[in-house]
């Protein structure tokens, strides 16, 4: 139990640090420009929480983090950096989007599975192209995910001025039989965008823990991706858990995309990058260590930093890229956790050390 | 049009377009030469066009048409600034490459537009006083058909980028640097027993990344969009990686790639003067560098083309 | 002792590593123009004193004098100028450099910013006339053999002026008329004024070039000795702290037909050439084949092809009756195979995972650890239980991680995995490799007990006393090919030496015989 407890102490050292230096740099920063850091975080996480209609958006935000954080997750541990979260989420959104102002007749239970689904498929078979080749090619899946990427954001503006619209930049509204929209929810929330694929994400979540800790898909993609020579020894077939590591992680992105795009617009339109929940869901897994659990609670805490963003231009003066920013010097402090490690094994040899030579002087 | 002068748009088009990631790609080759992976270079192009526009609107007055060369200059100064990031994380505190990289691509878009807005009180900077237009190579462009072809009224940048390739090439594989520099990528320990500064050679690959990718944005800004904003750089980044992965991580085949997928991406805006090309949908010239550099790994680079150690961390021996 | 010149003397060097003390209060000395031998066992402490006194690692404690002056050689650098060179047992070579870039790789020099390469290969090319060492400067190193390879190792220290060389562990990837050929060029080294530290753990060796002998155990220096007038069996006790015996003890076999049926097969490596030339051979149950040979003559291709990790081109495998040719590796382990693989860390364990976990690697998916897709870990835990306590593994618990083991009881674990199988083939290669005396003895015995069982063993080593002494045959490898099939109690070491170094076996009985008369040394066949 002692060792136990004193293990998820230790695993919550390194995110909790990350959150801390991130946000420290982000004042110190501030304070280079002459902004109040404390009035620009007071605005940025305060506002949310006073008002039940923000706390709805940001669990909303982080509803789409949570997909696609498990999703590179699930890769991850297999040992694959699925860089291409983001073009399979895309995928993802615009094939539901597609689905569902296809068959707009549809009952409501029944078109909004199957536009899910589609979703999740298409992003499934999207990441699956970067898995194929890895297993059959040796490919890096790194640069194939960046190159299909690019290629879904291009075909993805071309089927939307071109197919989904007649040539303008966004499609019609899905209709109610798609809508995602709980009553009460939004009630609750004070007419937020907050939806049903929250309680999606909170199973998913769930499912995804049981999957790679109780099944034996789930043990043999993480033996693969910590030792894929031992793996291979044991029987496991390499190419059979590449390939589906990357579905998995795709069908993740491609079901996170699909509610975004359903839950929170109700429709597509031509993006100039690719979308902020691919790249935000990369550091959303890293900063909860593979851990469903913890990818939850970080997609929660970045769910927060992305909405509260939109109040630090009108009450501090701050531009909302601060956001972002921060983020970004959280997951350079999760990524270069060696030296928050260095300094805790230093603190511990220090007591090891002490505590031995107490005990020295007793003998 | 006559057949030359649709050689000659599609030639100087392609150079235009080419300039921004002959550098960017160059730049990579060296890190991975180095050993260290640099996806974090589409972050640096947008730190070095980010600045090269800062530094073109504030003192386009006082240097007129150098202005814009001068916004090179300072571009690469931020890019080297920025790729410490990359190098500290990688080097001394063993981050993960991919990681780190993702983390300077994060970084940079959001800081960009941060001090775009700090300072214009917008999230772009509006129109550049100075651009780098079109430039005639001096004499050159007198040689009857070849001149105007290739250097009349063409791209600057894109033989400033030739011939930083040309010194890359011979720096890698001729001098001293060159040779110590990829001896770490390929077998740093080796390098170590032999008294070779293992981290100051990954620093210098890193850095001159830093250098070269923040030029690259800079002509990005300067002589494409003519502009900073969050768009400016849109992916040109990863087209460079895939330049100097087509060209076999060497500087005269990386320049060679980086042209071809200029001339790609051109076509994708000029397409519709040529004829034959006028009945290709865009999407198919928007989408394939990418395809084609997914069909070259696969088929045509064997995972021996890499520098042995690429992407993995090396710990000093004390 | 005065008159002779001390070119280093090492004294009460001191090495920690955290609360490990991997060099506790060690002497040594060389003198002018001397081979001095450092013998001890695998983890003793040779290389980290030998790495300090190369400059990759600063003692604790302790004083390094070189030619009667105290040094600090803070940086292999430091090393260089002081005439210290190293050759390493893993070479330190860049494959895609030439031989030619690797030997001035930091001292290039240079004419007008750029690399000078005529006159290193003059200079490369002048070195190697002078001590007899053969290369092509302008080859590539991947594409040189591996004892040209280590000529490159030597030609790099020479370059750089070294009076005194480190060679460690020198012979390890060497046919036995290459290492011949090192002992020849070490002498001539000597001759030309050089000074030599072999690091080593092969007696003959010792014997054969060496003035004096240093042994080091466990981090402390035992002794120096006069190596003419000690003979290998005091080397030897001294090395292991008591006395050792190399023999181990055994029933003659009772083989009762074939399990392991191998016929004429063949198995591309994966550069695409043959490493694996149409190999036959057969295992009976209850018997132990051993294969012998130096590393890199086909071995581990032929053990992959075996247990299915590679693929074969020709030929075909038949085990227990069974038609396994190309089969996927968990079909051919179903078919009856365990297999102890040659790299322990990358094949036998997933070090991050659990005891437990590891330990139900090859079973994991069957009743009663899995059902319908998932996993049992109360079972996974029981069964780990038990196999601990029989193989006497010794760990804190089953959660603990394989990487938390010592190297013999992580291959302890690999075998109470793999023998609990009940297979009727174990493939164990290299199975005691890095290990102590005891692990060792207790690997021994339990293959002995699994062939008094009825089993088929099959033995792969690169240690020929261990295939000596375990083994009832011995197939002799070289060069891809199986060049010989014999009795383990019929044979002898040198008999053994000849036909690892590709000698017909004929032509090694002839010449086994005559060396046994003239006790002279083996010289090459060409």
């Amino acid at each position: 139990m002692i060792r136990q407890s004193k293990g998820l102490l230790n695993s919550l050292l390194v995110p909790v640090m990350s959150i801390l230096f991130g946000f420290l740099f982000g004042a110190v920063l501030m304070l280079a420009f002459g902004y109040n850091p404390v009035e620009a975080y007071r605005a940025m996480i305060v506002s949310v929480f006073q008002s039940p209609y923000f706390i709805g958006e940001a669990l909303r935000q982080a509803t789409a983090l949570t997909f696609t954080g498990l999703g590179f997750a699930l890769a991850f541990q297999a040992g694959f950096f699925n860089i291409g979260i983001a073009g399979q989420a895309l995928a993802g959104w615009v094939s539901a989007v597609w689905v569902a102002l296809a068959f707009p007749d549809l009952p409501r239970i029944l078109l909004l599975t199957l536009s899910l689904g589609v979703g999740l498929l298409v992003g499934a078979i999207w990441a699956s192209i970067a898995g194929f080749l890895r297993a059959y090619f040796g490919t890096s899946e790194v640069i194939v995910s960046i190159m299909l990427n690019y290629t879904a954001l291009q075909v993805t503006n071309f089927l939307i001025r071109n197919v989904l619209s007649e040539a303008g930049n966004t499609t019609a509204r899905v209709g109610e039989n798609a809508n995602m929209g709980f009553q009460w929810l939004s009630t609750l929330t004070q007419n937020s965008r907050l939806n049903v694929g929250f309680f999606i994400a909170i199973i998913v979540v769930i499912l995804y823990w049981v999957f790679m800790t109780k099944t034996t898909a789930g043990f043999e993609i993480r033996a693969v991706g910590l030792n894929a020579s031992a793996s291979k020894y044991a029987g496991m077939s390499a190419e059979k858990n590449i390939i589906l590591s990357m579905f998995l992680s795709g069908a993740l992105a491609g079901l996170g995309g699909a509610v975004h795009g359903l839950g929170t617009f109700g429709n597509i339109f031509t993006q100039g990058g690719l979308p902020d929940i691919g790249f935000n869901g990369i550091a959303v897994a890293l900063l909860g260590l593979g851990n469903p659990f913890g990818i939850f609670f970080s997609s929660i805490l970045f769910g927060v930093l992305n909405i509260g963003a939109g109040f630090m231009p009108n009450q501090a003066g701050v531009p909302d890229e601060m956001a972002n920013i921060v983020i970004a010097a959280i997951i350079f402090f999760v990524g270069a956790n060696y030296i928050i490690r260095y300094f805790i094994d230093k603190r511990a040899a220090k007591k090891q050390t002490a505590s031995s030579t107490s005990q020295g002087g007793d003998v | 049009m006559n057949a030359l002068s649709i050689i000659q748009l599609i030639v100087s088009s392609s150079l235009i377009y080419a300039a921004p990631l002959i550098l960017t790609a160059l730049g990579g080759t060296f890190s991975e030469r180095s050993g260290v992976v640099n996806i974090g270079l589409e972050g640096i192009m947008v730190m070095g066009a980010f600045m090269s526009a800062v530094f073109n609107i504030q003192f386009a007055a006082t240097f007129g048409g150098w202005t814009p060369w001068m916004g090179l200059l300072a571009g690469g100064l931020i890019g080297v600034l920025f790729s410490i990031i990359h190098a500290v994380a990688t080097i001394n505190l063993r981050a993960d490459h991919i990681i780190s990289g993702t983390v300077i691509n994060l970084a940079a878009p959001a800081l960009g537009v941060f001090l775009t807005r700090a300072i214009f009180g917008a999230a772009q900077t509006g129109p550049l006083p100075e651009s780098f237009g079109r430039t005639s190579i001096f004499l050159l462009d007198r040689i009857p058909i070849i001149g105007p072809i290739f250097f009349e009224n063409t791209s600057g940048p894109a033989y400033f980028g030739i011939v930083v390739a040309i010194l890359s090439w011979f720096i890698l594989f001729k001098t001293r640097f060159g040779l110590r520099l990829r001896s770490v990528g390929e077998h740093p320990h080796a390098a170590e027993t032999l008294g070779i500064k293992v981290y100051l050679m990954k620093y210098s690959g890193v850095l001159i990344s830093g250098l070269l990718g923040g030029m690259g944005g800079a002509i990005q800004a300067q002589a494409i969009s003519n502009e900073f904003g969050i768009l400016t750089i849109a992916g040109q980044g990863f087209i460079a990686m895939a330049a100097m992965i087509f060209g076999k991580w060497n500087p005269l085949g990386v320049m060679g790639a980086a042209i071809f997928f200029g001339f790609a991406q051109s076509l994708a805006r000029i397409g519709t003067y040529i004829p034959i090309i006028q009945n290709i949908p865009t999407i198919w010239l928007l989408v394939m560098p990418y395809l084609l550099t997914i069909i070259v790994l696969v088929g045509v680079i064997g995972k021996s083309e890499a520098p042995a150690r690429l992407g993995q961390t090396y710990i000093k021996t004390k | 002792m005065s008159e002779l010149q001390h070119v280093i003397e090492m004294s009460g060097i001191t090495k920690e590593f955290g609360t490990f003390r991997a060099n506790d209060n060690i002497h040594l000395d060389l003198r002018k123009g001397e081979i001095h031998a450092l013998l001890g066992e695998n983890g003793a402490g040779k290389s980290t004193l030998m790495n300090i006194l190369s400059g990759l690692l600063e003692p604790t404690s302790g004083e390094v004098k070189v030619n009667g002056k105290s040094v600090n050689i803070s940086s292999p650098d430091v090393a260089n100028e002081l005439g210290i060179g190293m050759v390493h047992q893993h070479f330190m070579l860049v494959d895609k450099f030439t031989v030619a870039e690797n030997i001035m790789l930091g001292r290039e020099k240079t004419k007008f910013g750029y690399i000078d390469r005529k006159k290193a290969e003059k200079d490369i090319q002048a070195l190697s006339d002078q001590y007899g060492l053969r290369v092509d400067p302008s080859a590539r190193v991947e594409n040189i053999s591996v004892g040209m390879q280590q000529r490159v190792e030597i030609l790099k220290t020479l370059y750089r002026g070294a009076d005194i060389l480190i060679f460690d562990e020198p012979t390890g990837v060497l046919t036995p008329q290459e290492i011949q050929e090192l002992m020849g060029i070490m002498k001539k080294l000597v001759n030309e004024g050089k000074s030599i530290i072999l690091i080593t753990h092969k007696l003959d060796e010792i014997k054969q070039v060496s003035n004096r002998c240093t042994v080091i155990r466990r981090g402390k220096s035992i002794d120096t000795v006069d190596v003419a007038v000690t003979s290998q069996q005091e080397l030897a006790d001294m090395m292991v702290g008591r006395s050792v015996s190399f023999k181990v003890d055994k029933k003659p076999a009772n083989p009762s037909g074939a399990v392991l049926k191998v016929k004429d097969l063949t198995v591309k490596e994966t550069r695409g050439f043959d490493a694996v030339k149409n190999i036959s051979f057969e295992v009976q149950a209850g018997e132990i084949l051993g294969i012998a040979g130096v590393d890199g003559n086909g071995q581990s291709e032929l053990i992959q092809a075996l247990s299915g990790l590679t693929k074969s081109s020709n030929g075909s495998i038949e085990l227990d009756g069974k038609n396994v040719t190309n089969l996927k590796p968990r079909k051919i382990t179903e078919a009856g195979l365990g297999h102890i693989p040659e790299d322990r860390q990358k094949f036998g364990l997933i070090l991050p995972m659990t005891l437990e976990e590891n330990i139900a690697l090859q079973t994991y998916y069957k009743k009663p650890f899995s059902k319908h897709g998932f996993l049992n870990y109360k079972e996974v835990k029981i069964h780990a239980k038990r196999l601990i306590a029989e193989f006497d593994v010794r760990t804190p618990s089953e959660e603990h991680s394989a990487a938390s083991l010592s190297g013999g009881n992580q291959q302890k674990a690999i075998i109470a995995r793999e023998v609990d199988r009940d297979p009727a083939l174990l493939i164990a290669a290299q199975p005691t490799r890095g290990l102590d005396v005891g692990a060792i003895e207790y690997i021994h015995k339990r293959l002995v007990e699994l062939r008094d069982n009825g089993k088929a063993v099959l033995l792969m080593s690169y240690e020929l006393d261990e295939v000596m002494n375990v083994s009832d045959r011995i197939a002799v490898m070289y060069d891809g090919k199986i060049i010989a099939i014999v009795n383990a109690k019929d044979t002898t070491e040198s008999e053994l030496g000849l036909l690892m170094a590709g000698v017909s076996l004929s032509d090694a009985q002839d010449q086994a015989e005559q060396k046994g008369k003239e006790k002279g040394v083996v010289d090459s066949t060409k």
